[in-house]
């Protein structure tokens, strides 16, 4: 899984791309011998990659995880006065349309129809045209706003008109009725087995040490199950504890010896059993195989680590995109979009990055240039537009090359390459989305940025259904069957051998 | 004396000038107020007709078509492209046309530079007025390429131009940055 968001130096992005291009990237940084003449050039690019390529975020960062039907999202908390706060535009972006200025010591935020004032320093606030009252005082920095952590729990239903359930020691925020509840039961043939079995599809990071395998739930809104810590009169496994910190849930299993987990029933199951080796006396491993198919059982291969999603919501900021009506924008539709395919990637296993997470506007290059940062893997670029129906999706429409110059390939026809597989994976797509009877349609286009990606890429452009209304189209209902046909679709792709350039 | 009919009856008359004056008045006020178009009015064609195939766009398809059209067409290689493009411009105006466009969209001209290369340069209102997404954009993008590409031969790329700049993007999505290569264009509408 990737937590990370990349972060954009401000540096100009490179407008020739090398040819070896996985050299200049970090984690591929020694040069071959067939390279040696270029040693000197591709060193510099070494460089210049290294400082290009996202940073991850330090993994003591304090942060909250916010659950929701719409989004599943994290963000960063900071510590003020002894207090921790978070920014109130960020924690309410993904849920609905939202604006805020700040108006010297005030700060009015707009959350669809709802009018709120925040004054910096103060703890009144009105909401709906009522006070009420802050825990902490409100600050703004940079423009930004922030309310106390401690505020959410009351803060946030006066806004979503709903309640909400707040695990404030721990900072998770699930908003609605979004929880995935656990049961356990222990097989005990031999050698025994713990099966986990979830209320819909999970995707944990697993590590191993001697004697405990822990799962630990960022994107998934896992509750406590209802008796812990769970003693097994075992001899194998002995106990399974739930806690949770720091925005993530932790599901710990200990043994007397080496464990395994592997996945089935699409994800809602996890099987825990003794590794193999250790069953026939060999020398002890442990794995994790996310990703199984359902109704299987054999532990399968762990998914590749290196093959990443990129999904890339277009547009952002004061770059609106289409105005799809009076009150929706082509903007907000791309990135709600983008989350819920995010989602669903990182469902079936695919550590997806997703580009623009925010109401920021990122340049093509910039864009190009992080996409370019992953050696295996797709570039979806997602659109939204109020004219025809159903989905659209484009592959590059590659302009005339420019000259090749050694080993250096000119940067509006990077794509060139991977072409072959980016229109394989569209017709993977539109397979799969004419196969549950979408009305999808493939084509090539001259959009940005995908002439300069080197993975195979692709635009997705969202229409409304057949026959309804454009507010169809911003659905979340709507957007979430598509993204899992799409998901589907990518997950294929990544299994297909030979299906990258 | 005056007969009291006569007087109502100049009275009544009295009331009818004063009002429509007031009416004309309203009317040259409102005419005034009209935008006016101080776009160049091209000379009409001159030259025999000839049946041309202009490659029109369909929203609802989702593609552009071959569409025969008898137009006249001056000799000249620019002056018979200019021709080709206002004629499929001015179906984009019509009242329900398959692909509408602003009514203020306009070819500003066109250009034939290096051997292979042209130049189409909009107007302003062409790119601002058009409708934002990355199908009708490209689209118009196939559109005017393609119908170059078929009626004037040894054309193998376009630049589109607004206002004889560089613009990023026609509505929000398709590059204009780059020439459209004519036989990646070919393959795209034929693959439609």
């Amino acid at each position: 899984m990737v937590d990370a968001i990349p972060r954009f130096h401000e540096h100009s992005p490179f407008f020739i791309v090398p040819l070896f291009y996985t050299l200049h990237r970090p984690q591929t940084v020694s040069a071959s011998s067939s390279h040696k003449p270029i040693a000197g050039l591709l060193a510099a690019l070494i460089f210049l990659g290294a400082a290009n390529s996202p940073a991850p975020a330090p993994n003591d960062e304090k942060r909250i995880s916010v659950y929701s039907a719409v989004a599943t999202y994290t963000l960063p908390v900071v510590d003020r006065n002894g207090h921790e706060y978070i920014g109130l535009l960020e924690m309410l972006e993904p849920l609905g349309r939202v604006s805020a200025r700040a108006d010297g010591r005030h700060w009015k935020l707009q959350f669809n129809s709802i009018d709120s004032d925040f004054v910096a320093g103060k703890t009144r606030a009105k909401i709906r045209g009522r006070d009420w009252d802050l825990p902490g005082p409100f600050l703004i920095e940079s423009s930004r706003g922030l309310v106390p952590v401690n505020s959410l729990s009351t803060l946030l239903p006066r806004f979503l008109g709903s309640p909400v359930n707040f695990h404030e020691s721990a900072r998770r925020l699930f908003l609605g009725d979004v929880a995935v509840q656990v049961t356990t039961r222990l097989d005990s043939a031999n050698p025994s087995r713990l099966v986990l079995d979830f209320s819909a599809p999970v995707n944990p990071t697993i590590a191993t040490e001697p004697g405990k395998l822990r799962m630990v739930f960022v994107r998934d809104p896992l509750m406590p199950p209802g008796n812990q810590p769970l003693s097994f009169n075992d001899q194998t496994i002995t106990q399974a504890n739930y806690a949770e910190s720091n925005g993530a849930a932790e599901l710990t299993i200990s043994a007397t010896v080496p464990l395994l987990a592997t996945f089935t029933n699409g994800g809602r199951t996890i099987t825990v059993g003794p590794t193999p080796q250790e069953t026939t006396g060999g020398t002890p491993a442990a794995g994790v195989a996310p990703g199984g198919t359902p109704g299987t059982s054999a532990t399968l291969p762990p998914a590749s680590p290196r093959f990443i999603a990129i999904v890339d919501p277009a547009h952002g900021g004061d770059e609106l995109g289409s105005s799809l009506s009076d009150t929706v924008l082509e903007k907000n539709v791309d990135l709600g979009f983008g989350r819920l395919l995010r989602h669903e990637l990182e469902t079936r296993g695919i550590s997806t990055i997703l580009l623009r997470d925010n109401d920021s506007r990122i340049p093509l290059n910039q864009r190009a240039d992080a996409a370019n940062g992953v050696h295996v893997g797709v570039y979806l670029s997602l659109h939204a537009s109020s004219q025809g129906t159903g989905v659209r999706i484009f592959t590059s429409l590659l302009p005339l090359a420019g000259e090749t110059k050694g080993v250096f390939r000119p940067w509006n026809v990077a794509q060139a390459p991977a072409l072959g597989a980016s229109q394989t994976l569209a017709a993977t797509i539109l397979s799969e989305l004419q196969k549950h009877q979408f009305p999808a349609q493939g084509s090539r286009a001259s959009v940005g940025p995908l002439n300069h990606v080197l993975l195979p890429a692709i635009a997705i452009e969202l229409a409304p259904p057949k026959g309804n209304a454009i507010e169809q189209l911003a659905s979340a209902n709507y957007q979430q069957r598509i993204a899992s046909v799409i998901a589907d679709a990518v997950a294929a792709q990544r299994d297909r051998p030979g299906a990258q350039p | 004396m005056i007969p009291r009919p006569l007087g109502i009856a100049v009275a009544v008359m009295l009331v009818t000038v004063f009002s429509m004056g007031i009416y004309v008045g309203r009317m040259r006020r409102q005419a005034a107020d009209l935008p006016i178009d101080t776009r160049p009015v091209a000379p009409p064609p001159s030259g025999p007709t000839e049946t041309v195939t202009l490659y029109v766009a369909d929203d609802a398809l989702g593609a552009v078509r071959p569409r025969p059209a008898t137009i006249p067409l001056p000799g000249g290689r620019q002056q018979r492209a200019e021709e080709l493009l206002r004629a499929l411009l001015a179906i984009y105006q019509q009242r329900n046309s398959p692909h509408p466009l602003s009514a203020a969209a306009d070819i500003r001209s066109f250009y034939l530079v290096d051997p292979g290369a042209a130049v189409i340069d909009l107007n302003a209102a062409f790119a601002d007025q058009h409708p934002s997404g990355i199908q009708q954009e490209q689209l118009t993008v196939n559109s005017l390429v393609q119908t170059l590409a078929v009626n004037v031969p040894g054309i193998n790329r376009v630049r589109i131009l607004v206002e004889g700049k560089t613009r990023e993007t026609l509505a929000g999505h398709a590059d204009l940055t780059e020439f459209f290569d004519v036989s990646a264009v070919n393959q795209a509408v034929s693959g439609q």
